[in-house]
């Protein structure tokens, strides 16, 4: 189990010292014109006063919405090939939220479960992360009807919750602890608080095992063309997933040189399915919500074990015309076989 | 411990180019790569991304057979980006390959079985991988009989080894064309494969069917086996969803929890069942 | 609100329309899209301010033209995309019924001719904030414009909600996602979300009908829509045109005249 500490605020300034002494640069949520989004920063107080997410998920930065997979140079009857080394830059994931922290499995899941992504494992491997439990929610949020919670420790190396002057910290890996060991006075004996009081309360939804088990059964319930009916097929949930993982491999190149590109893709998207030929085995998109929410709650949990969800609601907020995941998950959940 | 790069292919270089059918080629591919060539094997079923180098990756089906050793070989239509512009390439050009991925078909469970493959039009090429492989191994298996339609003649692929099945007594081929389709001098039958499969009196018992088609061909051909009497389990097909990745990441080819470059493409009917009918 | 969910009821009820498609409450303070199938799910239906997404964006959607005719509660914007889609024959005259809520009182516009009369009568008049913004641009001179739309496009990521949630942005195959050839690059990096906003300006000047949709619906807020206001402005600045309001197809960037100022052309 985690050892567990106490950081005060004037210590996580220092420990922020050591980190970037160490040659880790640090990426936390910063206030960019009203927007939270995840920057660099050198020291605590750059670090966005009080939000509860980013916009964006914090997998862009083990899986970038563009990344260079090779590349090539073109001469008559002849290929040279390059391969392409990720930009793995040591880097310290501060103040994401539980949820966040542990979408990283459902990434892992996909990108190492047969062939082993070395993209993916690159960043993964110089990366770690620092998170914050969340003491406040808003209606979006179901991480405890998936498992998860305002204060789980699952995924983050190191999971800080605010106390009166400080954080309660837990060092939680061994990555958690070699952070420490660059300055081990800064972490203090930590007393018996309780997480729970202090963590945000989150109601329990839904029954996720049961829905789990009943989505087989609901293949063809006419809830998922309803609930889509008002889908406009963007991809803006699926690019702030932080567990989303499909991926389009793009081509640029001129006469003589190119490259591969994997891009961020969404299986919302008319053409993710799309054959040369013109059919489509996704034609509607019906079809395509489902898909969505058959991947994440039914086939993940089939396949590996784990759930494609942490109920972060990073899709709620940023659908443009308010898809509400946790509202869909109950209204299937209430489904009768 | 580093990790290679899986989305690499192998360079191969293009030693023969075989017009099918119109828009329809056949390349003979040898590696490049000495070692490559040596160590490179796959199975009957398996399939590979192809690259034309500037335009992207394109995903088919081996079309020769494993026992055919130094060279693999590929059949596609024209139809998009990447194969208009692999159709564009000479004898001698460079193109990219990576596999093999996916499942194979059982041979070993085929052993001392009837063997009856049902194709149309453009998808015989992944049941020509798997003919062959039986014709090598021909002692393996009893009766083995080729249904092959396309919409017209002109449209027929592998002519010559059509004709060369034709002249053999070790397998029995039996072609057609849809109406209209036939030349004076057609030789085969006329009339859509469903129908045709029908009218053969194949027997079911301890026959195995194999069959590949466009979505139409199959749907319809399906309760026509099952009319014979071939269980679920008997009746083998390949899937062709899009893919990107071929490595059970990208997503594009998921099929109820279901990756068919991965799980597939080889799937029999009873597994089909199954899945969502999203293929 | 209430005279238009008693309005709405009728037509359901009796069988002119086989779905109305308003505003519900949604996730906190917003409101979303709601198509009401049953008089049941009429009472969800809402009307106040917080009501502004373009309903027009569903009417051209196959699986919304499956469910047969609609009533559209129709802010002025929905009316304008409206009459602008029938202009493009991409909806057929009298395939909808709209009612028409800016007047306090409900009013049933039925047709193109009916919308154009409508519309005919209340000014467009662009947000001050839009225009605020506008101006701002305007008074950048050019290397201080392109600095601003390359830091702004930078954070685009491609997803496509601008596009998705513009009414005027209905062909099934988009140029985006034309790929013999290719016209722009799919991935999201500087050049590729650059043409893609080009592109889609482009595509909409002198179509756009101004509502502002695609800059709410871009996750990482992007003023997109800055760019299609802007030049849907130009357009009425240069060729005194206005999507929206015209039954009649009157689409500035399509219409060749022998007296056009620019020479190039004559």
């Amino acid at each position: 189990m985690a050892n567990t500490y106490n950081l005060s605020h004037e210590s996580l300034k220092g420990l922020f010292g050591s980190l970037r002494r160490d040659g880790r640069r640090i990426l936390a949520p910063v206030d960019a014109a009203g927007r939270v989004e995840l920057g660099e920063v050198e020291a605590p107080s750059q670090v966005a006063a009080d939000y509860l997410q980013t916009i964006l998920s914090a997998k862009e930065v083990a899986f970038p919405k563009v990344e260079r997979l090779l590349s090539y140079t073109i001469a008559p009857g002849r290929v040279d090939l390059k391969d392409a080394e990720p930009r793995a830059l040591p880097t310290v994931l501060f103040g994401v939220r539980p949820c966040e922290a542990k979408a990283f499995g459902a990434l892992d899941a996909v990108f190492n479960w047969d062939y082993r992504d070395k993209f993916f494992n690159a960043r993964m491997e110089q990366l770690a992360v620092i998170g914050l439990s969340c003491t406040k929610a808003d209606e979006a949020c179901f991480c405890t009807s998936v498992g998860g919670g305002p204060a789980d420790a699952t995924g983050s190396d190191i999971l800080l919750t605010p106390i009166e002057g400080g954080y309660l910290a837990e060092v939680c890996t061994e990555k958690g602890a070699a952070i420490r060991a660059l300055a081990p006075d800064l972490f203090r004996p930590g007393n018996g608080v309780d997480k729970a009081a202090i963590a945000a309360k989150v109601q329990q939804a839904f029954d996720q095992p049961a829905l789990t088990s009943q989505l087989p059964g609901m293949f063809e319930n006419e809830v998922w063309a309803d609930q889509a009916l008002r889908c406009i097929g963007c991809g803006a949930c699926a690019f702030v997933c932080p567990t989303c993982v499909c991926f389009d491999i793009q081509e640029e190149a001129d006469p003589k040189k190119g490259e591969r590109l994997r891009c961020w893709d969404s299986c919302g998207f008319h053409q993710f399915t799309l054959h040369a030929s013109g059919h489509n085995p996704r034609e509607v998109q019906g079809a395509r919500w489902r898909q969505r929410v058959y991947h994440k709650f039914s086939y993940y949990p089939e396949r590996y074990d784990m759930l494609g969800c942490v109920g972060c609601g990073k899709c709620t907020r940023a659908c443009p015309v308010d898809m509400n995941l946790k509202e869909h998950l109950i209204e299937a959940a209430g489904v009768k076989a | 411990m580093s990790d290679k790069n899986i989305y690499l292919p192998y360079l191969m270089r293009i030693a023969e180019i075989t017009e099918e059918s119109p828009a329809v080629k056949t390349f003979r591919l040898e590696f490049i790569d000495e070692v490559a060539a040596q160590s490179f094997d796959f199975k009957t079923g398996q399939f590979g991304l192809y690259s034309a180098f500037g335009e992207g990756e394109s995903t088919f089906c081996i079309a020769s057979s494993p026992t055919r050793k130094g060279y693999i070989e590929c059949t596609f239509r024209e139809v998009g980006r990447v194969t208009a512009a692999l159709a564009d390439k000479e004898v001698g050009d460079i193109v990219g390959f990576r596999g093999p991925y996916g499942n194979v078909f059982p041979l070993e469970d085929w052993k001392g079985k009837n063997l009856v493959f049902i194709a149309g039009g453009i998808a015989l090429p992944p049941l020509r991988s798997v003919i062959w492989n039986c014709l090598d191994l021909r002692d393996w298996f009893k009766d083995i009989t080729v249904v092959y339609g396309a919409r017209s003649v002109k449209d027929l692929v592998y002519k010559r080894e059509l004709k060369e099945w034709s002249e053999r007594s070790d397998i029995k081929l039996v072609t057609t064309v849809d109406p209209g389709g036939e030349t004076p001098d057609w030789q085969g039958k006329v009339g859509f494969i469903p129908p045709v499969v029908e009218q053969l009196g194949l027997a079911a018992e301890n026959t195995v069917a194999i069959v590949c088609g466009p979505p139409i061909m199959i749907k319809l051909t399906l309760p026509v086996l099952e009319r014979l009497g071939f269980p679920p389990e008997a009746i083998f097909t390949t899937l062709e969803n899009r893919m990107k990745c071929g490595l059970g990441k990208c997503g594009r080819c998921n099929t109820g929890s279901s990756y068919v470059c991965k799980d597939g493409p080889v799937y029999t009917l009873a597994e089909l069942n199954e899945l969502p009918a999203e293929y | 609100m209430e005279a238009v969910i008693q309005r709405a009821k009728e037509l359901l009820e009796q069988g002119e329309v086989k779905a109305v498609l308003g505003y519900a409450k949604g996730t906190g303070s917003a409101r979303r899209p709601h198509f009401a199938r049953q008089a049941g799910q009429l009472d969800k239906l809402v009307m106040d301010e917080a009501c502004v997404q373009n309903l027009a964006v569903y009417v051209t959607k196959h699986e919304v033209k499956k469910l047969g005719k609609v009533a559209v509660v129709a802010l002025p914007v929905t009316q304008r995309a409206i009459l602008q889609l029938m202009a493009e024959r991409q909806l057929r005259d009298g395939s909808l019924a709209i009612l028409a809520v800016d007047d306090g009182a409900v009013k049933e516009l039925d047709s193109a001719s009916a919308l154009e009369e409508h519309l005919a009568l209340k000014a467009q008049v662009l947000n001050a904030k839009d225009k605020a913004s506008l101006a701002d641009l305007e008074a950048m001179d050019q290397g201080q414009r392109w600095a601003y739309w390359q830091k702004e496009l930078s954070r685009c990521m491609k997803c496509y909600a601008c596009r998705n949630t513009c009414p005027m942005c209905y062909c099934d195959h988009c140029t985006m996602d034309c790929n013999r050839p290719q016209w722009v690059p799919v991935a999201s990096h500087g050049i590729g979300n650059l043409e893609y906003h080009m592109v889609r300006t482009m595509h909409l000047a002198g179509r756009c009908v101004e509502c502002g949709d695609c800059g709410r619906a871009c996750p990482v807020g992007i003023p997109v829509h800055l760019l299609t206001i802007g030049a849907e402005e130009t357009v009425h600045e240069l060729f005194g045109q206005r999507a929206g309001h015209k039954a009649k197809l009157d689409y500035a960037l399509s219409t060749f005249k022998t007296d056009d100022k620019e020479s190039f052309i004559r």
